[in-house]
């Protein structure tokens, strides 16, 4: 005999695949793990201090937010990913306070302030990184070589910045660009950790491959019609950090494949006219920002042609 | 496998989802379930009108005897499934449509003694109207789940020329084999329906549809087909399994690349599918002259001997459960039809009825859900190419005509969507929701 017990009613479907958001945040974790081994290694105790500080404030103010505005504080990974997304893009000898000034921007008023995870216009980290450029405006452009854990550092520029010297076609660079012996912000230096980063999210299904492939063949294709060097023009910078990472921010890119085609190849055209003709050496950031502006009108019109709206020709009756 | 000249290509597509098939029961021989004391007897097991009953309390019943009929076109009378009386009437919510609706009750007299059957003498020679006549009056609907009446659909309008017919075997929800089964088991009765229904619609081609989880049931009716030399008649499908690949519009599009108008059925582009067990209940009904009466139901997840059961209509789901010998540890829900699109039952004295291909027991834990984080999955596979997470955004704020404007009416309900939400949004639901408002409207005017 089956035992009396009180039995549930719910809708279906009765299944449900469990990736859950906290899940998809926390493989997001996992894949920063290779550029943030790279940036320890490269530059030591400083990159740990920073990417420690960034996340701790990060966490913090969203337990803060959640508790002003009264909802429930759920530890679903998204604040730890916007901390060390945030320390990634900073410069190695950046002021501790400075980052908790920006991580407390990015959490409390990038996301929190617009309703939180899922309701933000604007990537989280970059939004940081923005202000921080807007009101560090020297520390954050400070670059110094990679020394590991020694304890002196050497400023250096950066790659892309114009008074770099850095020889065409001469393979050391390339290399030292492709595995992040370079100066530059902390996380951005490695692309071969950043890569190795960015295929473990597209083959864990978080990430839609179309982003960073088309982003980048943009960028490349950009600078060969410039009649720049497109190896240089794709490894140096935060292209792949922000083709792999930021870029493919759920809440901030389009729904679509089509809308992530159109957005992905105005990011790559963007971020060519502001390194090339702007003021300033690295687009990136501000390409993907102002993307992200344009990301509700994009959903608008790359809408989906549902099945069967074209009217199939009726099969004729016969006699 | 030697190639017999009628598997055709293997198809699939990117639209949909991959679910845990959970085909506990794909190896278990069809049993017969064991009379139960008393059946109930929905007078509404059909998609159209309602039968009236056409017995009284204390009438004596066989099995087999008509009890429900309408004088409607769209409706499939009922039959009492053991004989006994009519011990009195119930009403009972009809979990598809949630409706109430009245149901008979029979109370066995432990005989099961049968009306006295009348098969054809001569099956072939039957004309298509006595084919049509024979299929309503054995009470037949579609088995696939939607139980909508067989002979209707085997009535084309006169200006729709159906060209192609397309036998579903696919299965797709995870758990269920019944289908299966029938196709292992049953699988001349299976092919003789289908001539059946070849003979009443007269259609160039005819596809037999299948999963390629169920090779065994490919490699069978393969070499059913040759054996009963039916080579020149029927093509095998073979499908790349993914959930809900057995949708009717899904099987169109992708045997024939024709799409479904929305709002309208596969016989608008000359296709009409039936359900397996449909094709065999089809010839049960033809050629044996047998009433409809008993289906293969699957009874398995949280049960400890998971079973594919040949269960007369109104068994309560208590003596079945009981038969597969009861609920193991704490599952507190079951599930009548598949697991993505079944529905949640509270009362084990609920009986089967004609669309119930299942029974599922299973532990559920309610969850929460959060905001949408526009991840884009829901739209990465809904086989409708719909956008699921627009649709619930307005179906939750109530904004119903922008949920018609999103074409909510291509929906059928599959839930992929909700499937995969990351975010635990009942997506389905929501829209769920809205159709049915929807539809409230479009009365009113």
């Amino acid at each position: 005999m089956i035992p009396e017990r009180k039995f549930l009613i719910s809708p279906g479907p009765h299944l449900w695949k469990g990736l859950s958001v906290s899940k998809i945040m926390y493989r997001v974790v996992i894949a920063l793990m290779f550029p943030t081994g790279a940036a320890i290694y490269f530059f030591g105790y400083r990159a740990l201090s920073v990417i420690g500080v960034s996340v701790a404030a990060a966490v913090v103010t969203e337990y803060v937010c959640k508790r002003l505005r009264n909802r429930a504080f759920v530890m679903d990974g998204s604040a730890v990913v916007t901390g060390i997304l945030l320390g990634l893009v900073l410069p190695p000898t950046i002021p501790l306070w400075m980052v908790a000034v920006g991580s407390i921007f990015a959490i409390g008023i990038v996301k929190e302030a617009f309703g939180g995870l899922g309701h933000n216009i604007f990537n989280p980290a970059l939004g940081g990184r923005a202000f921080m450029t807007a009101c560090f405006s020297v520390p954050m452009t400070t670059w110094i070589k990679p020394m590991g854990f020694a304890a002196d550092a050497v400023t250096s520029a950066t790659p892309l910045s114009g008074s770099s010297v850095w020889q065409p076609g001469d393979p050391s660079v390339y290399q030292a660009l492709f595995l992040g012996n370079t100066a530059g912000s902390l996380g951005e230096t490695s692309a071969l950790f950043i890569i190795i980063g960015g295929i473990f999210l597209v083959a864990r299904g978080v990430i839609n491959w179309r982003i960073p492939v088309i982003y980048i063949g943009m960028v490349a294709l950009m600078a060969v019609a410039l009649g720049q060097d497109p190896l240089f023009y794709i490894l140096a910078g935060g292209l792949m950090l922000g083709a792999f990472f930021m870029a493919t921010d759920y809440v901030t890119s389009p729904l679509t494949n089509k809308g992530k085609i159109i957005f992905s190849l105005a990011l790559g055209v963007l971020t060519v006219m502001i390194r090339h003709f702007g003021g300033m050496p690295e687009g990136v950031c501000f390409s993907i920002l102002f993307m992200n502006a344009l990301t509700p009108a994009i959903d608008r019109y790359t809408k989906t042609r549902p099945y069967g709206l074209q009217r199939v020709k009726r099969v004729k009756s016969e006699g | 496998m030697k190639n017999l000249g009628i598997r055709l290509k293997k198809k699939g597509t990117p639209y949909g989802v991959k679910v845990p098939e959970s085909k506990l029961t794909a190896k278990n021989q069809i049993e017969q379930a064991p009379l139960p004391e008393k059946v109930i007897i929905p007078l509404h097991q059909n998609i159209g009108a309602p039968c009236e009953a056409v017995v009284k309390r204390g009438d004596k019943v066989l099995t087999g005897q008509k009890i429900g009929d309408s004088d409607k076109f769209v409706n499939a009378p009922v039959h009492a499934t053991i004989s006994g009386e009519i011990s009195g009437t119930t009403m009972m919510v009809n979990p598809p449509t949630a409706q109430l609706v009245e149901a008979l009750v029979v109370t066995s007299d432990g005989a099961d003694e049968w009306v006295k059957l009348e098969p054809p003498k001569n099956p072939e020679a039957l004309s298509v109207k006595e084919i049509l006549d024979r299929i309503r009056g054995a009470g037949l609907v579609g088995l696939g789940g939607a139980a909508f009446p067989t002979h209707v659909k085997l009535s084309p309008p006169k200006d729709v020329r159906i060209d192609t017919v397309i036998l579903n075997g696919c299965e797709c929800e995870p758990y269920i084999t019944s289908d299966h089964r029938v196709m292992l088991e049953y699988g001349e009765k299976v092919l003789s329906g289908l001539s059946i229904i070849k003979k009443v619609l007269s259609p160039d081609s005819i596809y037999i549809a299948i999963e390629d989880n169920k090779e065994d049931a490919i490699d069978h009716m393969e070499e059913l087909i040759v054996a009963m030399g039916l080579k020149e008649d029927f093509k095998i499908i073979p499908l790349k399994s993914k959930y809900p690949m057995g949708a009717e519009k899904i099987l169109t599009q992708m045997i024939l690349g024709r799409e479904v108008p929305i709002g309208g059925l596969p016989l608008h582009v000359g296709v009409v599918v039936h359900n397996v067990s449909t094709a065999k209940a089809i010839h049960d009904a033809v050629v044996e002259g047998k009433p409809f009466i008993e289906r293969v139901v699957t009874i398995t997840g949280a049960v400890k001997n998971p079973k594919n059961l040949l269960v007369r209509f109104g068994t309560p789901l208590r003596s079945l459960i009981d038969y597969c010998g009861g609920i193991d540890g704490k599952a507190n829900e079951v599930i009548l039809g598949g697991p993505m699109m079944g529905f949640s039952q509270f009362d084990l004295d609920f009986p089967v009825m004609k669309g119930t291909n299942g029974v599922i027991v299973k532990e559920s834990t309610p969850i929460r859900e959060q905001d949408c984080i526009s991840c884009g999955k829901c739209i990465e596979v809904c086989p409708m190419y719909l956008m699921p997470t627009l649709l619930a955004r307005y179906a939750k704020a109530g904004r119903y005509d922008e949920c018609q404007e999103a074409y909510i009416d291509d929906c059928f309900e599959c839930g992929a969507c909700a499937y995969v939400c990351p975010a635990n949004i009942p997506l389905v639901q929501y829209i769920k929701v809205a159709k049915r408002e929807l539809i409230k409207r479009a009365a009113k005017k």
